[in-house]
């Protein structure tokens, strides 16, 4: 039987690793990417929790609303690097620098 | 008190625009001028509507997701007047001339809907819900100029730090939700208050939550979106976004450190629990992010980025406010918030006339702006008392302002803050200077007098600075208002 330690051990490396790629893609899809890692991250948390508090309907809800904001957000952030990819010819962010200062 | 739909008709109302619009852009899409007027009357029946509502009694409804009480009450008149001021700035916007108007203004709403929902969420569900609502529909608007290099730069930069904010934000609430076993702020209060134990998870916990709310004040480290996104955006729609998800950002941090991580005492104050620092957290947060906002925009040389940074800054010295935990900094945040969106929102409105006229945002382009005609004096008069206000120079209510904020911040012991908040007035007061100086004592390039190209833009400006000195003088009306709402329903 898995402990609620182990769950929050590995909702903690996702997290972690979500930030890493975060920071460290220049791609705009691989951003996206390490920010549903996050947010998956979240999500676990939150049936995690859940789960050991005798399957509380709150935290269970609370991540079905992640994945469905996750998906709304990630609808429309695709829609932008298309219309980057449009403008710029390339979906790298580093490139794409009009703003400065 | 039993729960009905009395206390939302102010959201019902905005809801049934949107609806109206929808309609509209269906049926009558070539009508391009019937949508702001929609969107206008939309805005005033919301604002009568919340009017009407001002007697009810305070209360949680939809199963403690809302509030109703003083403080959202408050923010639903600040939201209002914002979208209204928003639409008479879009009206015959230059670079809005393109976009696809029907569904702007659809848009423009429900950012109004998203901000009330958020200045009024009680729940951690409902907070996460209505932030990433302002923040999708922000996102979108960014982009909106289709074909524009910098607006579709900006908005892909806004939905990357925003995606990782948010997240981080999410992550942060299941680990408070996993500490209190509970999602209701007043819930987790009470389980807060009887145990003490395990802080550092707590500590955690809010130091993720709080990427999500600084990052829609603009708060250090989650500042970085914000130049960009000004500069990027249509200019109508940076100025909604200057006041508007900053006043309803503050209004969640209000409710969330007030309501969830604090007790009041008799007196009306509010206590810390034991061992928890949130003065100290709040203070590193505000002297980092005014720090770093006067000092960038030292350098700046186009007029929106320039406000942006003064805008960074501005969120530091409310979160010096909020900083100081008692009722008395909650009215100062709320008095300045008022403050702010009057002179910001008139900085911009005489940015994008600028920008309409000139087609320029470099400052080095408002030289000799007063000597440029009637309307030129008009703008540069205006712009002058704006910045001044911003700075915090009496006679004008940005230094009222100002005062109570130091006023709180003193009151609380947090000496080290209040003179950290003042050497950044007088920082400030270098760069709003230099445009000052520009438009006066500088000779235009181009010195043909300026002509109006949207008329009711010019009261609207004349409007807002005869505001801007009349809060400076008469300020009792407006701190008695704020008196009357910096009361929060736990």
């Amino acid at each position: 039987m898995a402990t609620l330690q182990s769950y929050l051990m590995v909702t903690a490396i996702l997290f972690g690793l979500g930030l890493f790629v975060v920071t460290t893609r220049r791609n705009a899809v691989g951003v996206l990417m390490g920010v549903e890692l996050i947010l998956n991250a979240a999500s676990i948390n939150f049936v995690a929790f859940a789960h050991f508090r005798g399957n509380d309907v709150a935290g269970n809800m609370f991540s079905i609303f992640i994945i469905v904001l996750a998906a709304a957000e990630a609808a429309v952030a695709l829609a932008l690097v298309i219309s980057l990819f449009r403008q710029f010819g390339t979906i790298d962010v580093e490139e794409a620098t009009t703003l400065k200062g | 008190m039993r729960e009905n739909l009395l206390h939302f008709i102010p959201e019902l109302v905005l809801i049934g625009t949107i609806l109206v619009l929808f309609l509209a852009a269906f049926l009558a899409s070539a009508q391009q001028r019937l949508f702001p007027q929609i969107a206008f009357v939309g805005l005033l029946m919301m604002l009568l509507a919340n009017y009407g509502s001002r007697d009810l009694p305070a209360i949680h409804f939809f199963s403690g997701m809302v509030t109703y009480d003083a403080l959202g009450h408050f923010f639903k008149y600040i939201f209002g007047l914002v979208g209204l001021m928003g639409i008479i700035f879009s009206h015959q916007s230059a670079e809005l001339e393109k976009a696809d108007l029907p569904s702007y203004y659809t848009l423009i709403i429900a950012l109004i809907l998203g901000m009330v929902l958020l200045a009024t969420a009680s729940n951690l569900l409902m907070i996460y819900l209505s932030l990433e609502m302002v923040s999708v529909l922000s996102y979108i608007l960014t982009g909106y100029l289709r074909g524009v290099r910098r607006s579709s730069e900006a908005a892909l930069k806004y939905v990357i730090y925003g995606g990782v904010a948010s997240g981080m934000m999410a992550y942060g609430f299941s680990l408070l939700y996993g500490l209190t076993g509970s999602m209701d702020l007043t819930t987790m209060a009470q389980y807060l208050g009887a145990n003490p134990a395990s802080r550092s998870l707590l500590y955690v916990g809010v130091l993720f939550s709080m990427a999500g709310f600084g990052y829609k004040v603009a708060a250090f480290p989650f500042h970085m979106w914000c130049p960009d996104v000004y500069e990027g955006a249509p200019t109508p729609f940076t100025a909604i976004l200057s006041v508007g998800p900053k006043a309803a950002g503050f209004a969640v941090l209000i409710r969330f450190f007030l309501t969830a991580l604090t007790h009041s005492s008799a007196s009306g104050d509010f206590i810390d629990f034991k061992d928890t620092g949130w003065p100290e957290m709040i203070a590193i947060l505000s002297i980092a992010t005014m720090t770093l906002g006067n000092l960038t925009a030292l350098v700046q040389s186009n007029i929106k980025r320039l406000l942006a940074y003064s805008s960074i800054a501005h969120a530091g010295y409310m979160l010096m406010g909020l900083a100081a935990l008692n009722n008395e900094a909650v009215r100062a945040v709320l008095f300045y918030l008022v403050v702010y969106a009057v002179m910001n929102l008139g900085a911009f409105l005489v940015v994008i006339i600028i920008s309409n006229r000139l087609g320029t945002e470099q400052i080095e382009d408002y030289k000799g702006l007063g000597h440029r005609g009637s309307l030129g004096l008009l703008l540069a008069v205006a712009m002058t008392i704006f910045l001044f206000s911003l700075t915090g120079v009496p006679p004008l209510a940005g230094f009222i302002g100002k005062f109570y904020l130091f006023g709180a911040v003193v009151r609380a012991g947090l000496y080290p803050l209040a003179i950290i908040g003042v050497l950044n007035s007088v920082i400030s007061l270098y760069y709003y200077v230099r445009v000052i100086k520009l438009m006066f004592f500088d000779q235009p390039a181009d010195a043909s007098p300026l002509s109006l190209p949207v008329v009711s833009h010019s009261y609207v400006v004349s409007g807002l600075a005869i505001l801007t000195v009349y809060f400076g003088l008469f300020w009792n009306g407006l701190a008695a208002l704020t008196e009357r709402s910096a009361k929060l329903l736990f």
